[in-house]
């Protein structure tokens, strides 16, 4: 199940502060989604409101509406531990629980939750979601050692098999790679193409050519100065913004000649 | 995902309140226990304050006896006179402590800090913690048999020269050295008992912040051709000045508290100038030797009470003095 | 040395002859020619020296204590004079040898140097004597396996006339009450404290209640001990007195004397240490692990009890353990509240409890059988219950180092 998301006049706002104004986007079911832009322009903050996750700094609230195919996760009487259920994200750098084994870590969300899986079931999601991640192949002979152990790029892709495991619609990363060398990079992004086939990705990125390479579609975000509210300023299909943005403000960032 | 879950989950999806928004919880158990441990933890939080509020409200009640009795009205004169000598014996033996404890407390901790070899440091440091966790009353036994009478010497020696010398050939002795030792029970000894119980509380406290100094900082003092006393000087004390402070403050705050090193060491009750000779009391002193005999309801009752509000008050004052001088201090110390 | 510094410093140290390096021009001089040493060898003092200066001390100290003391030695004035003599004769050296600021930095040194022994010698005396005395009580056979009560009956007088070992008894009583009233205590002060340092990291967002809450916290950390024990009293009394009214239980005035009344009264020790620890633990919890659990559509109670309290467990263990060590030695609230026993109770609700302080207290304070040829067997029992208390105390710090360290959750990241 994989689900589009429409944002419609979205404002986000810390306390008094205003961080992101008036985006209006559409994202496409089974597609990848990536925002790029320079530090501080409020990507990561709209990235985090699609799944409510902003609402855990004290003071953080949005206005405008957020639709998940046609429901908005802002309407009344909508739990975020909802949304979130439906929304994962994967954070930028790799969070394994460090008191879990690499299998419970797969299945926190389960188990967290207070699911009761019988052995059988719970080894066939642990299972599946590892394939899923490009991961059971590295770590199927160590499933009860501490999900701590392993390198920086498998910790990723085991959050992202953790992410998966609860068959959310939608995937948000945030600087998935930020934090990992070239090869576990590389392995990363080989595993977001083949997550677009079931799920809805949106990707933060600082990385221009990593944009270029995993996303059908960019957004460019910036901000224009210090104290003032990040603004989308484009959205258009990757090919296009990286080689024929109509703003001038994206051609001078993806040029490089930012600043 | 199996079967059952994925039911579930669509479940929940399907049954929304509202038909327009799909997203709206079917899953309100689950939000009242989130509200319920929330309110849970609320509730243990102000079952503390509540405690709180009830020590006060229970010394404060029963302080009134002292101060007011139905057949003699107010009679705060005679309760002044009765708790003047234990609170200035408090805060005498207290402040000794401190004089003789803190300077060596934090040298202790200098020492484990920046001049002990760094392969033995971690070890002293534990040595040192460990001696905070020995109990009360041993170091009140120790001051009994073992420190008491090995500090007679001394006070013959204090006696004979600040107080009967001078006062043969000068008129005048100073009288906090009058009078006879005795067996060395008295609260110049409790006071170097709890010299040394809160010596390894300030120095744990100190080194911690010690050893906190920004690196950089040692660094460019010692790369300016400063000597080790001198990067101290610089570097360490500055950013170390509000912890010294609040761990002298915490030791002082102990030793004004500190009950049984007290009742064990000093011997005799009755008030005198001297600090060598046997005498004077503090307030935990005279509650611990007589609350126990005390008739529940008496106005001795009643005071033993007054006087342990006097005691919370005086450390209250000691601990609220300390975290003020701590952020008056802290925008300059670089500790963050 | 430079030219300039002597010439200051000409009134109190005379001109040394053996300066290292070349002379320094005379006149005006580049401000720099006063911090700087003119070579760099010659300005450090040999390894031998801070030895010999110290043996100069101990050598000198002794003599002048052995003709002050009418030639016999008082170690702790054989101390001081050596003590004075190394460091005054240590900075004159080196100042004469060498210059004003090396001089200031070795006396600081040689002044932290004595201040860590002088805080060593009472802190050996006190370990040693309990270790010494209280190995003899700790070993006498009875020690372990009973209480008192046999004794408590007996007079001096008639052990003496009996002519058979009159101090037999031990320390079974206080042992056993010590436990009870901390385990309680423990019980009792636990939750609360955990609950509210969940309240405060987790659930407040810095608003009045938490503030007040942090700093009443701060303010219980302050209260004298004595000052809890009359708390345990009054709190024991008013529930005693509103039980009697309502018909619950019968209750006469001043008996209050129970475990629990001491528990009630460590309690009030004891929880604003498990809060401020709890507390810290909780907030090194990394953040993202929290926003990894919500992320996964996890209720926030569910986070704090799977995910947050399992990561911080070893931190908290171990603070409540050193909590537990913090009360179990304390003596004067247990003296006030649940009083004295020369006999077993297990019962928390009903009557008197010893415990080990107090035992000690007690027993040092009224010797068995009065001070007299006998009261050494009372000592070394009660030196024997310090040694005990000691061991209890320290096991239960090394236990919470133990815990902090080996089931820490291993770092995330490489």
């Amino acid at each position: 199940m994989s689900k589009s998301i429409t944002a419609k006049d979205l404002n986000v706002y810390y306390g008094d502060f205003m961080a992101v104004e008036g985006v209006n986007i559409e994202i496409a079911a089974r597609s990848v989604t990536a925002f790029i832009g320079p530090s501080g322009c409020g990507k990561t903050t709209f990235l985090r409101t699609l799944n409510r996750m902003h609402e855990v700094l004290p003071g953080a609230r949005v206005e405008g509406e957020l639709l998940l195919d046609e429901d908005n996760i802002y309407g009344a009487g909508v739990d975020p531990v909802t949304v979130r259920a439906m929304v994962g994200m994967v954070f930028q750098r790799p969070n394994p629980f460090p008191t879990m084994s690499i299998r419970d870590n797969v299945l926190a969300g389960y188990k967290l939750n207070g699911a009761r899986l019988s052995r059988s079931q719970a080894d066939d999601i642990a299972e599946k979601a590892l394939r899923g991640a490009n991961l059971w192949n590295e770590v199927k002979d160590r499933l009860d050692k501490p999900g701590s152990g392993l390198s920086g790029g498998q910790q990723q892709r085991l959050c992202i098999a953790r992410t998966v495991a609860v068959e959310p619609d939608v995937i948000l990363m945030d600087e998935p790679c930020s934090a990992l060398d070239p090869i576990s990079t590389l392995a990363i992004e080989d595993l977001i193409a083949e997550l677009k086939e079931k799920y809805t990705v949106v990707i933060v990125t600082h990385n221009m050519q990593q944009a270029a390479r995993v996303s059908e579609k960019t957004a460019f975000f910036n901000i224009a100065g210090t104290g003032k509210p990040g603004k989308m300023i484009e959205y258009d299909e990757t090919s296009v913004i990286f080689n024929n943005p109509s703003n001038e403000q994206t051609e001078r960032y993806v040029s490089g000649k930012f600043g | 995902m199996t079967t059952d879950s994925t039911d579930t989950r669509a479940q929940r999806r399907k049954s929304p309140k509202k038909p327009e928004n799909a997203l709206v919880s079917a899953d309100r158990a689950g939000a009242g226990l989130d509200r319920g441990f929330a309110g849970l933890a609320k509730a243990a939080g102000i079952f503390i304050l509540i405690i709180l509020a009830f020590v006060a409200i229970f010394l404060s009640w029963n302080s009134v006896g002292a101060l007011y009795q139905e057949e003699e009205g107010l009679i705060i004169g005679r309760f002044l006179s009765y708790a003047w000598p234990f609170a200035l014996g408090t805060v005498v033996v207290a402040i000794l402590a401190l004089i003789m404890g803190a300077p060596i407390a934090i040298a202790v901790a200098l020492y484990i800090s920046h001049y002990a070899p760094p392969k033995a440091s971690k070890t002293i440091g534990y040595i040192i913690d460990l001696l905070a966790a020995i109990p009360s009353v041993v170091y009140g036994a120790w001051g009994m048999f073992v420190l008491a009478p090995a500090m007679v010497p001394l006070y013959h020696w204090l006696s004979q020269w600040l107080y009967t010398w001078p006062e043969e050939n000068l008129g005048w002795g100073i009288p906090f050295f009058a009078g006879s030792p005795g067996l060395g029970q008295n609260i110049f000894t409790a006071s170097v008992v709890l010299a040394v119980m809160i010596l390894p509380i300030i120095s744990s406290v100190c080194r911690e912040i010690f050893i906190q100094t920004p690196k950089l900082h040692e660094e460019a003092a010692l790369a300016l051709g400063a000597t080790r006393w001198e990067m101290i000087k610089m570097a360490v004390f500055p950013f170390a000045r509000p912890g010294i402070i609040s761990g002298v403050m915490l030791g002082l705050g102990r030793a004004l508290g500190e009950t049984m090193a007290v009742v064990m060491v000093v011997s005799g009750l009755g008030f005198q100038l001297s600090i060598i000779s046997p005498g004077n009391s503090t307030i935990p002193r005279e509650i611990a030797l007589n609350f126990g005999e005390t008739g529940h309801g008496t106005e001795r009752w009643h005071q033993l009470v007054a006087l342990g509000l006097v005691l919370f008050v005086i450390t209250l004052a000691v601990n609220m003095v300390a975290r003020w001088i701590v952020s008056r201090h802290k925008e300059f110390s670089g500790a963050n | 040395m430079s030219e300039t510094e002597t010439r200051e410093n000409s009134s109190q140290t005379p001109t040394p002859a053996s300066v290292a390096g070349p002379a320094g021009p005379s006149g005006q001089q580049d401000p720099s020619e006063l911090i700087r040493p003119r070579s760099l060898t010659g300005n450090v003092l040999p390894k031998w020296f801070l030895p010999a200066t110290a043996a100069v001390g101990v050598v000198v100290g002794f003599v002048i204590s052995y003709l002050i003391g009418g030639q016999s030695v008082n170690y702790a004035l054989w101390f001081v004079l050596a003590a004075i003599i190394y460091v005054l004769l240590s900075y004159l050296v080196t100042r004469q040898q060498l210059n004003k600021r090396k001089a200031t930095d070795g006396l600081w040194r040689n002044l932290v140097y004595v201040a860590f022994v002088i805080a060593l010698i009472p802190l050996i005396s006190v370990i040693w004597s309990v270790v010494v005395d209280g190995f003899q009580g700790i070993t006498h056979s009875s020690f372990w396996t009973q209480d008192m009560s046999q004794n408590a009956a007996r007079t001096r007088e008639q052990a003496i006339h009996e002519g058979e070992a009159p101090m037999g008894g031990g320390v079974l009583h206080a042992i056993i009450g010590s436990l009870l009233i901390t385990l309680t205590a423990t019980i009792i002060s636990v939750p609360i404290g955990l609950l509210t340092s969940i309240y405060l990291v987790e659930y407040s967002r810095g608003g009045p209640l938490s503030r007040g809450i942090t700093f009443f916290v701060d303010v219980m950390t302050g209260i004298p001990s004595i000052v809890a024990g009359l708390f345990g009293v009054a709190a024991m009394q008013t529930i005693l007195v509103m039980g009697n009214q309502l018909g619950l239980w019968s209750y006469t005035a001043g008996n209050y004397s129970m475990g629990i009344t001491a528990a009630i009264a460590l309690c009030v020790l004891m929880i604003p240490v498990v809060v401020r620890t709890t507390e810290e633990m909780l907030r090194v919890v990394p953040n993202e692990l929290r926003e990894a659990s919500y992320a996964l559509g996890v209720r926030k109670w569910r986070t704090v009890l799977k995910v947050v309290i399992p990561t911080a467990i070893s931190g908290i263990a171990a603070g409540v353990t050193l909590a537990i060590a913090r009360v179990i030695g304390e003596t004067a609230p247990i003296l006030l509240t649940a009083g004295t026993l020369t006999r077993v109770n297990w019962d928390m609700f009903a009557g008197s409890m010893m415990s080990l302080p107090v035992y000690i207290y007690q027993t040092f304070r009224y010797p068995f059988g009065g001070p007299g040829e006998l009261a050494y067997l009372s000592e070394q029992r009660a030196w024997g219950a310090a040694l005990v208390l000691i061991m209890i105390v320290m096991t239960l710090n090394l236990i919470a180092r133990i815990i902090a360290n080996v089931f820490a959750p291993k770092k995330t990241g490489r």
